[in-house]
């Protein structure tokens, strides 16, 4: 990338904000995103890394792109993952291991079923705060 | 074969014992029995840490969420939810002021209330495309060309931005300050020396989001007349020093940093400054020392760095969190930044929740929102089911805060009226296994190991306190160690040089203040509460409860516990090292602890 | 200066814009009580006791780094104040030894004087004193680190006003310590032994090397023939051991005193500078005038300069003047000329100088020259400190003393030896000989102001026998390198030299300022010793160092002529680069 105009710079906002919708639309085989902070390395997200990329080679996915990311703040279960595949809902994944990765690969890319027990999902805090209200 | 529904039922401990198995099974026999089992997938999710209003079920996509769920009531999700596409009103949740309803009305996960931690875990950090497609580099744009210095001022004065590395100061005025200092050139550091124990938040937004400081940075030296940045960053930071250094070749090779940005004549770039890990750096002037290659000390202020700081000259100091708002704030306005929040914190505050609590992680809420949601709602509850004792905010310079003001709003001002501060945002939660004189103890031995030694209130009073905190943990207490206590806190409040000293005694301070009475047990009963100081703790086995069964004997690291097969066993107190294995171990609670 | 409108204490008045609520507070009368704070230096703010008050500030401020500003509103003392300052002295008190009885600064003590002025009577907290051992690898400057409050003067002299980074804070929290850079001897250290940390020093943790024993037995060693000498600036500091003020010119009282110590002559410094003037004079008049030699001509009679130039400017080696210090020259004349003369043997005499300096303790081994065989001219070489110590010691009640003279043949001396004491001094001496040797007339007012006075570096010119002759005296070694630079700047561009004669000291003010007189010296003080001096020299009936009777005789009788073979051999001496690190 060379030196950017404003002009340029606007035009590659929008590019590339419409390469990131179509990632996370149909096209392509889906997008797992591994969190590699601090926290998601200590806990060994890079073998998750590689044992997603390693699985995903060995059943010839050549289509599902593996990205890393930062610390999405779930530290308690790193390593986590995240992924979205056409025609399922969007997922993040806690505690996986290079042996939930390969279940992640098989169940949920290639089975279209979610891996139960290591799905990591919580509402948003203004409907978690009416949820313990009544503590 | 493609599921078309999920269903997600949560499977933490809590929902668990409101029988949420039993759900799964009532949930899944329905669909078999409708024959729905290729479209709709039953599937258990980790603890939502939502137990009071458990069992919860979800039923993806269209996230209706519903709360208090009955086994009974799985009949009719599946029959009308599932089969007939009619969400169950009567079950569905209603969050307070909102109607229950579809996904889009519904601000659903956490992210959407993140506007530091916007993009962390959601681009790829070392991708300067990703960070530009999600509005990166838009705030300088507009800082750039469409308006002038005293604009960005304005908007940030109406955001009401206060700094977030501790003290709270209004950014705005800090920029003032250096803007209308009159000598040149001028200098824009970020301060990422975060150092407070268990607080990684700063870390986090740069591992995850490097570019957001960059952008910061170029519209604040944008707007005081700077050229040159520097961010301060520890040399413990590895991965995020290696992400800032892809962000910032990036950005010079894309022209938003280096000579004539985006064409707009406006030259600024950013290098960065590893520092040794002192605590003492994060204080503004120690780190401009360290940064000029002096040893890591404060200087008196006045005068402030923003007038005269590194190499003498104006310097604008902003931490991490606060620079990561500031793209933000420019593109979305002052006026909106300044609606979230209190009437004196605007915004959010990132806290990265660490202790006995069931999801650590890194969290961001709005400002005033009840320690209580963040640590039972967010945090999941205290672990492993046991009483919340204390949080504790600032980390070594805040204090602790009792179960009674769980409910307290969270900003600035609050926390100082509990004797705390809102510090960096470290928040560590305790429960009733920790010992608060124990806990003291512990910030007291970073504050004394962290002080630079300069001044002698905070390298000597630092020692001090701690000595006494030792012998009151030991059982060798008096209550004129009291008085002593509060003689050098406030000798150090007072005239310590700066704020590692100045509030070094805050732990302390504040624990006396609201758990006085666990002092003074110390002291006069010889007794730990919580069993924490060893010297205070006897391991005894009441021989009516054991039956022998030998566990304790056989876990028992220094073999002091005695006894045949099936008759009670005795503890040898004098070889006893009171590590609390047997206390642990013991099935049938025979071992006393007193 | 602009004024600014404070109050303090109620008290409404002016005071000067940029002044500090310390200085300000002074004109109405109030003296913050402090510890690290020393006018020479910036404000360190360590200590924590000169704490104030000031309206909107929510923590109290330090008097000492604060400036006031139009419309403050500073109190000083109320029984918050003193009670915070209280507590902080007992904080710096339970980590202080109390063997104030045995200390070398016991009566004279900036921290028992804070100590008394509180009243302290018992210290609430636990005694935590770090033991460490001392550092006397010098053999002039001591360091006693378990005395040290951590004020940071010391290393803030050494690194900002001599330049010299030999000290600097080692460890954090309560294991700060102030120590050799690097934690090494003060020996292997960049250190100068000029002394100014144990001047700077509040309390006994830096001092002395400590010689008074030595001399005493010399002193009781009937087979030894004990002479002495003093500096000049010694006359007009040692009085305030004794309750004078400083710049009182005491030198018929100080060699009364000599005397009833038990010295057989007394000699007088001042001598050996007009002699060292003779010989440095003339050799500027070679170099100058007849090219035998590089310019500019730097004088070397100060041993802490001479040092620092081996360890951090040996470019300039041969730009020294060759011209052993005064003090140097008396003694090698002593066991010569005088031993000769009085038909006594050399080896029995032994000469004690009494200087305002702890670097003559080491100038006295630092090279062969130093040494007659295998004894050093001088035997042994004491500070002002120590000599008042010894009079104390005997009960000698100095202010009741007679004033005597001194022995003669090497006692007399004119106002140019003198002036060897304050900054700029040595220059003027050396300008009025010269003159005389260029010249062959003297001069009609010797006096030559531009370079007396505390300007860190003084520049002048005078015109001799139409010549343009352009000097600098620079005193603080942090005001050298910037003189050194313009010579390296004119070396570079091959041009006339930036100066011809360069007059260095190290410490503040000259050797009024010297690192081993009495403590207390600020400006004021400097000022009033080089007053002193002024005076002693304006009352002298003569007043350049070639018009010394004496001088002439010596020359005449034993050493023919300046640089004579026999001159060179006594009275010079040769320069070498040491490494900043010995190790």
């Amino acid at each position: 990338m060379g030196k950017l105009t404003l002009a340029e710079l606007r035009e590659l906002r929008e590019r590339a904000r419409a390469e990131i919708a179509r990632r996370e639309s149909d096209a392509g085989g889906g997008d797992v995103v591994v969190g590699l902070g601090t926290c998601g390395l200590a806990a060994g997200a890079r073998a998750t890394l590689d044992a997603l990329v390693e699985e995903l080679n060995r059943r010839g996915l050549v289509n599902v792109t593996v990205r890393q990311t930062g610390c999405m703040g779930l530290c308690h279960s790193e390593p986590t993952v995240e992924v979205r595949v056409p025609g399922m809902p969007p997922m993040i994944y806690g505690k996986v291991t290079p042996e939930v990765a390969r279940r992640i690969v098989e169940e949920h890319i290639i089975g279209r079923s979610l891996v139960s027990d290591h799905i990591h999902d919580r509402p948003a805090p203004d409907i978690a705060a009416g949820l313990g209200a009544g503590r | 074969m493609a599921y078309s529904q999920y269903v997600l039922v949560c499977a933490g401990t809590a929902c668990e014992s409101c029988r949420s198995a039993e759900i799964v099974r009532r949930l899944q026999a329905g669909v078999r029995a409708r024959g729905l089992e290729g479209s709709v997938q039953v599937v258990r999710t980790g603890c939502f840490g939502f137990c009071a209003q458990g069992p919860v079920v979800k039923v993806l996509p269209g996230d209706h969420f519903y709360a208090q769920v009955k086994p009974e009531d799985a009949e009719e999700i599946v029959e009308e939810h599932l089969a007939k596409g009619r969400p169950v009103q009567r079950l569905l949740y209603r969050a307070p002021g909102r109607a229950a309803g579809a996904a889009a009305e519904l601000p659903f996960y956490q992210k959407q209330f993140r506007i530091v931690l916007r993009n962390c875990g959601v681009i790829d950090p070392e991708n300067i495309r990703e960070y530009i497609a999600r509005e990166g580099y838009a705030g300088l744009e507009r800082a750039l060309f469409e308006m002038t210095p005293d604009d960005v001022i304005e908007e940030l004065r109406k955001s009401g931005l206060r700094g977030r590395g501790g003290a709270g100061y209004p950014t705005w005025k800090k920029w003032v300050f250096s803007k209308e200092a009159p000598a040149n050139p001028k200098y824009i550091i970020c301060n990422a020396d975060e150092g407070d124990p268990g607080a990684y938040m700063d870390r986090s937004t740069l591992e995850g989001d490097p570019h957001s400081i960059l952008e910061a940075m170029a519209i604040a030296g944008r707007t005081v007349g700077a050229q040159q940045g520097y961010i301060y960053i520890r040399a413990e930071y590895p991965l995020a020093i290696r992400r800032l250094e892809i962000a910032i070749r990036q950005a010079r090779e894309a022209g938003l940093l280096g000579r004539d940005i985006l064409g707009s004549g406006f030259d600024f770039d950013v290098e960065l400054r590893l520092g040794a890990g002192a605590f003492v750096c994060g204080e503004e002037t120690a780190l401009i020392a360290s940064i000029e290659g002096r040893r890591g000390m404060p200087v008196p202020r006045p005068p402030y760095p923003a007038v005269r700081g590194l190499w003498g000259k104006p310097t604008v100091i902003n931490n991490v969190e606060t620079l990561a708002n500031i793209p933000v704030i420019l593109l979305k306005g002052g006026d909106w930044f300044g609606s979230i929040g209190t009437p004196t914190s605007k915004g959010t505050k990132v806290f990265a929740l660490t202790g006995k609590v069931n999801n650590s992680g890194l969290i961001e809420v709005p400002m005033g929102t009840t320690l209580r949601e963040i640590i039972f709602d967010i945090g999941g509850g205290i672990k492993g089911g046991r009483r919340f004792k204390a949080a504790q905010t600032g980390g070594p310079s805040g204090g602790v805060i009792p179960e009674a003001y769980l409910d307290t709003p969270i900003d600035y001002e609050s926390l100082a009226e509990l004797g705390s501060i809102m510090g960096s945002g470290g928040l560590i939660v305790m429960d009733e296994d920790d010992c608060i004189v124990d806990v003291n103890k512990f910030y007291l031995e970073f504050t004394v190991d962290e002080s630079c030694g300069k001044c002698a209130p905070c390298r000597i009073g630092g020692r001090t306190m701690y000595n006494l905190l030792t012998k009151i943990t030991e059982g060798r207490g008096s209550v004129a160690d009291i008085e002593q206590l509060h003689a050098v806190a406030h000798a150090m409040q007072k005239a310590s040089l700066c704020g590692l000293g100045q509030t070094a005694p805050n732990p302390v301070l504040s624990s006396l203040r609201h758990f006085g009475e666990e002092y003074r047990i110390h002291i006069k009963d010889r007794r730990c509460p919580s069993g924490r100081c060893k010297a205070l703790v006897t391991y005894s086995i009441l021989p009516d409860k054991c039956i022998g069964c030998t566990l304790c004997a056989r876990r028992c690291p220094v073999n002091c516990i005695s006894g045949e097969r099936r008759k009670a066993h005795v503890i040898d107190a004098t070889r006893c090292i009171k590590c609390g294995e047997c206390y642990e171990a013991c099935k049938f609670g025979a071992v006393l602890r007193a | 200066m602009s004024k600014v409108k404070i109050e303090i204490n109620g008290i409404e008045f002016e005071t000067d814009a940029g002044a500090t609520i310390l200085q300000a507070a002074q004109q109405v009368g109030i003296r913050v009580p402090r510890l690290c704070y020393h006018p020479d230096l910036p404000a360190w703010a360590a200590c924590g006791i000169c704490v104030v008050k000031v309206a909107g500030a929510g923590k109290m401020l330090r008097a000492c780094a604060t400036p006031v500003e139009d419309g403050m509103k500073i109190v000083t003392h109320d029984p918050e104040i003193v009670h915070v300052r209280k507590s902080v002295l007992e904080l710096i008190l339970s980590t202080h030894p109390n063997d104030c009885l045995r200390c070398p600064r016991n009566g004279n003590c900036e921290l028992q004087r804070l100590a008394a002025d509180f009243g302290i009577r018992q210290v609430r907290y636990e005694s935590r004193v770090a033991h460490l051992p001392e550092d006397d690898s010098t053999k002039a400057v001591v360091l006693h680190p378990e005395k040290c409050v951590k004020c940071g003067r010391c290393a803030i002299v050494c690194q900002q006003m001599q330049n010299v980074w030999a000290l600097e804070f080692v460890g954090r929290g309560e294991g700060t310590r102030l120590a050799p850079t690097g934690d090494i001897k003060l020996a292997e250290s960049p250190c100068i032994r000029c002394g100014q940390c144990s001047a700077h020093c509040p309390v006994g943790a830096i001092y002395e090397h400590d010689e008074t024993d030595r001399v005493w037995r010399a002193l009781q060693n009937p087979d030894l023939h004990c002479v002495v000498q003093i500096a000049p600036s010694v006359r007009v500091a040692i009085g305030e051991a004794f309750g004078y003020e400083p710049g009182t010119v005491l030198t018929g009282k100080t060699y009364a005193a000599l005397r009833r110590l038990g010295f057989k002559a007394v000699f007088d410094t001042n001598f050996g500078a007009d002699l060292t003037i003779m010989e440095e004079a003339s050799e500027f008049v070679q170099r100058f005038v007849h090219g035998r030699g590089p310019l500019p001509l730097i004088t070397s009679c100060c041993p802490a300069w001479t040092d620092y130039m081996e360890k951090y400017a040996p470019d300039f080696i041969e730009n020294f003047s060759t011209a052993k210090s005064p003090h140097a020259m008396l003694a090698a004349m002593a066991k010569t000329y005088y031993a000769e003369k009085m038909g006594i043997d050399p080896a029995k005499i032994y000469m004690v100088s009494i200087m305002p300096c702890t670097a003559k303790k080491f100038e006295i081994i630092r090279s062969r020259e130093m040494f007659d065989g295998e004894r050093p001219y001088v035997n042994v070489s004491l500070t002002t400190r120590e000599l008042a110590r010894m009079v104390k010691e005997c009960g000698i009640d100095f202010v009741e003393l007679p004033d005597e003279e001194a022995d003669t043949i090497l006692g007399y001396y004119t106002g140019a030896g003198t002036i060897f004491g304050a900054t700029g001094g040595v220059m003027e001496a050396a300008l009025r000989t010269a003159h005389y040797l260029i010249t062959k007339r003297e001069l009609e007012d010797v006096n030559f102001l531009p370079v007396r006075g505390l300007e860190g570096v003084k520049d002048a010119a005078l015109t001799i026998a139409g010549r343009e002759i352009r000097v600098a005296a620079a005193h603080s070694m942090n005001n050298i390198e910037t003189v050194l630079d313009r010579v390296r700047a004119s070396r570079r561009s091959g041009g006339e030299p930036a100066y011809h004669f360069i007059e260095v000291m190290a410490c503040r003010g000259g050797c009024v300022g010297g690192g081993g007189q009495p403590y207390g010296a600020d400006d004021e003080v400097r000022r009033r010793r080089a007053s002193g001096i002024y005076q002693d020299d304006a009352m002298s009936t003569k007043r350049c160092s070639h018009q010394n009777p004496y001088i002439q005789k010596l020359y005449a009788e034993y050493l023919g002529a300046p640089l004579s073979p026999r001159a060179h051999a006594l009275l010079h001496t040769h320069y070498r680069r040491r490494p900043l690190y010995a190790r």
